[in-house]
């Protein structure tokens, strides 16, 4: 009946879980079926993404995604961190069920957001 | 006890879902189909095909008779006249049809339409339609702690502007039987016209729309053990004369000219067009299907099945049940939420071990607003459904709350 164990761990025991003092870019995405909401905040020096965190409500899912998805980001470039495919994270999270695909790339699309207003210059949303 | 001779007519019953059995516990949603309803459906394309209404031919005639006769048949089954019931797609496009006929008749700038706050989005979202389009106003009637209709409320709302009555014999998501007939002779005393959403009435428990006292009543065939695509308004024969096509084109018409036409009588002025002929085909199946067990004896099963799952759920702390806790008072399905997890993940969980259940907000977004959930469980029930698979359901709840607390 279980869930993936990281899937598990990750929300048991969030990493990252909170806001940065003065993030140089965040995003917020909701998905508004079920009512999950994830906020990614992250802090970049050198091009790298050295700080990276997330806040949220929802399910088990959308939540342990998040962070994991912190995990994956955090010390790669922000160039890396753009490239993270839908399948690395799935994988990331040892698969999912194709009914909650939705919740699980949530984080990615809030990262997406995230980054792409660093690229425009936008101050973090 | 129903269930044991039940469980063999429906073929779907036999499939297995990871391995598991399939405890399938979202009839709310769809009903599964008996090989009966599924047969006369594949009947009619094998033995007849023909369209209905102008085939001079041998099958046309006998296409027309099959399907006719599925109209009588639901009509029997409501207690009305054959000429009551208009075929429709499903209960959102019957309730589109009544909202925008009683629109184009009663409805004028400043009259007030009046919906509840339990409404499932098909019999909420016509008659926001209807009053943009009419310039008129919509109130609703509040929901209270319990989860009944607030009669009073009702009571201060209604107003002789008020033209329509709209609300759902059972709510989808609270179960909540509804007081029709005191809610319908407080409307008509206003001159009002009440129209019901049957969707989770009519297929599981004796409906009598005389009874009742509504003037229009929608529901859908897929939800009573029918096919998909097809669906009824039934309409008082005096009223539904009075109403306008909502679709218009070929088989609803006396004599047409080039800038005029003039209408056939109900009810096929309001089935233009070629209709869904086998789903109405397999619709009379499953009315026959219902007849043969009793829609006594469907409302009984349903009722002691949502008793135990109502027992079951109340006993478990960290549950929480929304509607009325006596089954009696109910339809065939209970709304929960398990404290601290997302019914999401209750539903993926459950899902694991084969059981099939609905979480998110079950088309009425405004009704959890009101509870202050985002989204909820739900379970239903219909004649298939065993006291066993109730048990697997709590067992399997005991077994979300180990894994997710």
């Amino acid at each position: 009946m279980s869930y993936e164990e990281v899937i598990l761990d990750h929300w048991r025991h969030p990493r990252n879980k909170g806001r940065l003092s003065q993030p140089d870019a965040a995003a917020v995405e909701a998905n508004p079926l079920c009512g999950d909401v994830v906020r990614i905040e992250l802090k970049t020096a050198e091009g790298k993404v050295a700080e990276a965190r997330f806040e949220g409500e929802g399910c088990a899912i959308s939540q342990a995604a998040s962070s994991l998805l912190t995990e994956l980001i955090q010390g790669k470039s922000v160039a890396e961190a753009a490239a993270l495919t839908d399948e690395d994270l799935l994988r990331a999270l040892g698969g999912v069920v194709r009914t909650r695909l939705s919740c699980a790339l949530l984080p990615l699309r809030a990262l997406r957001k995230a980054l792409a207003g660093l690229r425009e210059g936008t101050p973090p949303g | 006890m129903i269930e044991k001779r039940i469980r063999d007519d429906f073929p779907l019953l036999r499939r297995t879902v990871g391995g598991k059995p399939l405890v399938y516990l979202d009839s709310a949603a769809t009903s599964l189909k008996p090989e009966a309803v599924i047969e006369a459906e594949a009947a009619f394309y094998r033995e007849v095909g023909a369209n209905v209404r102008r085939g001079v031919y041998e099958l046309g005639a006998e296409a027309t008779e099959r399907y006719e006769s599925a109209r009588a048949k639901v009509a029997a089954l409501l207690g009305a006249q054959a000429d009551e019931v208009v075929f429709t797609r499903g209960t959102t496009e019957a309730l589109n049809l009544a909202a925008w006929a009683l629109g184009e008749t009663i409805v004028e700038p400043g009259d007030e339409v009046l919906v509840t706050e339990m409404d499932h989005h098909a019999n909420l979202l016509p008659w926001q339609e209807l009053v943009r389009r009419k310039r008129a106003r919509l109130s609703a009637i509040a929901v209270t702690a319990e989860g009944d209709l607030d009669l009073e409320d009702f009571r201060r709302k209604l107003s002789p502007r008020t033209r329509v009555v709209a609300l759902p014999h059972v709510s989808n998501v609270l179960g909540t039987i509804n007081p029709v007939p005191e809610v319908a002779a407080a409307a008509h005393e206003a001159g009002a016209v009440v129209v019901l959403d049957g969707a989770q009435s009519v297929p599981h428990m004796p409906v009598d729309v005389r009874e009742l006292g509504a003037d229009l009543l929608a529901f859908s065939g897929h939800k009573a053990l029918g096919p998909t695509g097809i669906g009824v308004l039934w309409g008082k024969a005096e009223l539904l004369r009075e109403l306008p096509p909502l679709i218009v084109g070929g088989e609803m018409v006396r004599e047409v000219w080039l800038t005029w036409a003039r209408y056939d009588d109900p009810p096929a002025r309001f089935e233009g067009g070629t209709p869904p002929i086998a789903q109405a085909v397999g619709l009379g199946a499953a009315v026959d299907y219902l007849q043969a067990i009793g829609m006594e004896e469907v409302r009984g099963h349903g009722e002691r099945l949502t008793a135990l799952a109502l027992e079951g759920l109340l006993a478990r702390p960290g549950v929480t049940v929304y509607g009325p806790k006596e089954a009696s008072r109910r339809g065939a399905l209970v709304a929960l939420n398990l404290r601290g997890i997302h019914p999401h993940d209750v539903a993926t969980l459950l899902d694991r071990q084969g059981i099939a259940i609905r979480a998110g907000h079950h088309c009425a977004q405004p009704l959890h607003r009101r509870l202050g959930i985002p989204a909820s469980c739900r379970v239903s029930f219909h004649v298939y459904n065993t006291e066993d698979e109730v048990a697997q359901l709590l067992t399997a709840v005991d077994q979300v709350f180990q894994e997710l607390s």
